[in-house]
């Protein structure tokens, strides 16, 4: 059942009781916030201000936004520039330009210098849409939490992206923050607690036979699945795993060695994502059968974010048979 | 103009042959690195070290300091040379360069030494860094200047392109950037490699108030740099033309000693070249 302490909306199972909005709104509200907090925050754009909601701040704090064009490479640079200077830049584009086309600016100019830049990825993963595969970037998690001194964070629902967009400001160092483009259930609430680098429960059971690690919208497919899955009597946890990097190891060990079986989910490349960082944390501290639910080694293709995910592979049945199926891969 | 006196342009050029000594000692310990770019820069670095920056080699973190950014990562042995002359750190530190644990990386590092203001070797990335410093330095009204020192190699990168377009628009007049014109790069001579003529007008075109000089005029250069203050509609590039390996004759104007470093034969022969040169200088006063 639903945890307590997550504090997430009463009537969360049925879509037409939820509102839905966008992860992309969650960073428009959370940037405007965070700048009238802290007078260091500026906005950078690349020509996307209404799509990545950057025009929020703009139209708030006219003299902190900053025009790029084009330029995500530049993009980058700049934003290097200002937070060595002194002030907090938000560095806004689809995540299939940035990081995707400004990697190696990233990497020396903002995590070896180690400033506080603040990466945006909009438009993450097959959901973008009609848009088709050059802008479903689905490697970025990959290329972000590689790098040394950067933190990944990859937000529910529009509050939590909200909540998310405003904690990176506190911290002194790159931050990678993904987000999505399409209308998504708002499920967590203003009072759900949201700590970078710390993962939360959402989903308990007692004597849990696997344990669901997710991250980003698809959490809340996470949420439907367990229950489902426990009206068939079989007995899950669920996992809110944001901040991808530094990953609550704690937590994620504490549920494996509850549950003995994991199952992950995020809508990015299996290869090199939040399930890749999982495995290496239990690998070490507390091997147990993993699925892994995600891309499978494909681009996407235009189509609606609803059939593209299942298409994919990240529907509600795709998580039940994964977790399933690691029950089964337990033994005796 | 009288933006320099002769007697300290003097003391520069004495200067500046003392740093390339230091220059072919730290290269010849280290085993490994360029060599004729920083040979080149080492009167403009000089220049800067010892007359031009507003800084404080005791407090490399004063807020009030002009921010020279090096983008073409791989001269920064003449930096590291020009900075321990001027006091950031000791000499015999320079005796450390590329070696492990050292604070004197191959390419510099902000986060290890302490006045190397980005990090910077993969190139075309200081422009934008320089135009973000400037771009946030104007929006808090604060007077420091920040240069930017860039290869002409580099001048092939979009990223490059794409910084000098946004310091055109914003007018970042506070921003002064320099590109050693020295026609070489790895794979030959510029114009063979990927032309950059007119690399002047490309400036122009892009709003930006355009200056030629002789890199090893070190008054000419000190004028350009004064010049450039006074230029409030744009920033300025200063189109420094130098000669690769300059004060080396061995080394002057070949480009395979873009990557290398003498060996120890080599650096007694250009060691004892340059301490002779003293008399070659045309300085009445000396």
């Amino acid at each position: 059942m639903i945890q307590k302490d997550a504090k997430i909306v009463e009537h969360w199972f049925g879509l037409e009781k939820l509102e839905s909005a966008s992860t992309r709104d969650g960073f428009g509200k959370g940037v405007v916030e965070a700048g009238e907090k802290d007078e260091r925050v500026v906005v950078l754009c690349a020509d996307l201000a209404e799509s990545t909601r950057a025009l929020w701040f703009q139209e708030k704090f006219p003299e902190r936004y900053i025009e790029l064009g084009v330029a995500e490479q530049n993009l980058a640079t700049v934003g290097a520039g200002l937070a060595n200077y002194g002030k907090i830049p938000f560095i806004t584009s689809y995540a299939a330009f940035s990081p995707g086309r400004n990697n190696e600016q990233i990497r020396t100019t903002i995590s070896l210098n180690n400033l506080p830049v603040k990466i945006c990825g909009m438009h993450a993963g097959v959901s973008v849409g009609p848009d088709g595969a050059t802008h479903q970037q689905l490697e970025d998690i990959a290329l972000m939490r590689v790098q040394p001194n950067m933190t990944v964070v990859y937000p529910s629902d529009v509050e939590e992206a909200r909540k998310a967009t405003i904690a990176s400001v506190s911290i002194n160092g790159p931050v990678y923050l993904r987000f999505a483009r399409s209308n998504t259930p708002v499920f967590t609430t203003k009072n759900s607690p949201f700590e970078i680098g710390k993962a939360e429960l959402v989903w308990k059971a007692k004597k849990p036979e696997a344990t669901i690690v997710a991250c980003g919208p698809l959490l809340y497919k996470a949420l439907v699945a367990a229950k489902e899955l426990s009206e068939e009597g079989i007995r899950v946890l669920v996992l809110n795993n944001h901040t991808i990097k530094p990953m609550d190891k704690e937590a994620v060990v504490r549920c494996a060695q509850q549950s003995d079986a994991v199952v992950t989910i995020e809508e990015h490349q299996i290869m090199g994502g939040m399930g890749s960082a999982v495995a290496e944390v239990l690998a070490q501290k507390y091997p147990v059968p993993i699925e892994f639910v995600g891309v499978n080694d494909s681009f996407g293709q235009s189509g609606e974010p609803d059939e593209l995910v299942e298409h994919y592979g990240m529907g509600v049945p795709h998580i039940k048979d994964a977790v399933k199926r690691v029950i089964q891969r337990k033994g005796p | 103009m009288a933006n320099i006196s002769e007697s300290k342009v003097c003391e520069l050029e004495v200067k500046a042959n003392e740093i390339r000594t230091t220059l072919i000692e730290m290269l010849t310990e280290a085993g490994s690195g360029h060599t004729a770019g920083p040979l080149g820069m080492a009167d403009i670095f000089t220049a800067f070290y010892f007359h031009i920056l507003n800084h404080n080699p005791k407090n490399p973190f004063w807020e009030k300091r002009d921010r020279l950014i090096l983008s073409n990562g791989h001269i920064t042995p003449i930096r590291y040379a020009a900075m321990a002359h001027a006091g950031y750190f000791p000499i015999k530190e320079t005796k450390t360069l590329r070696k492990f644990g050292s604070r004197l990386q191959g390419h510099p590092e902000r986060e290890r030494l302490p006045g190397v203001e980005t990090t910077s070797g993969p190139l075309g990335s200081g422009l934008g860094q320089a135009a973000g410093i400037a771009y946030g330095a104007r929006m808090d009204k604060k007077t420091f200047r920040v240069y930017c020192l860039m290869s002409d190699g580099e001048q092939e990168a979009g990223n490059t392109w794409e910084s000098a377009m946004f310091a055109g628009k914003n007018k970042l007049s506070n921003l002064t950037a320099v590109i050693d014109r020295n026609n070489i790069q790895i794979n030959g001579m510029t114009e063979d490699v990927m032309p950059l003529e007119p690399l002047k007008d490309k400036y122009e075109a892009f709003n930006w108030h355009v200056l030629e000089v002789d890199g090893h005029n070190i008054e000419a250069f000190v004028d350009a740099v004064e010049e450039a203050k006074a230029i409030y509609e744009k920033p300025t590039v200063i189109i420094a033309h130098t000669i690769p390996g300059k004060g080396i004759k061995e080394i002057e104007f070949d480009y395979t000693w873009h990557g290398k470093p003498p060996k120890p034969e080599e650096a007694k022969r250009f060691l004892s070249e340059l301490r002779t040169l003293g008399g070659k200088i045309t300085c009445g006063d000396l």
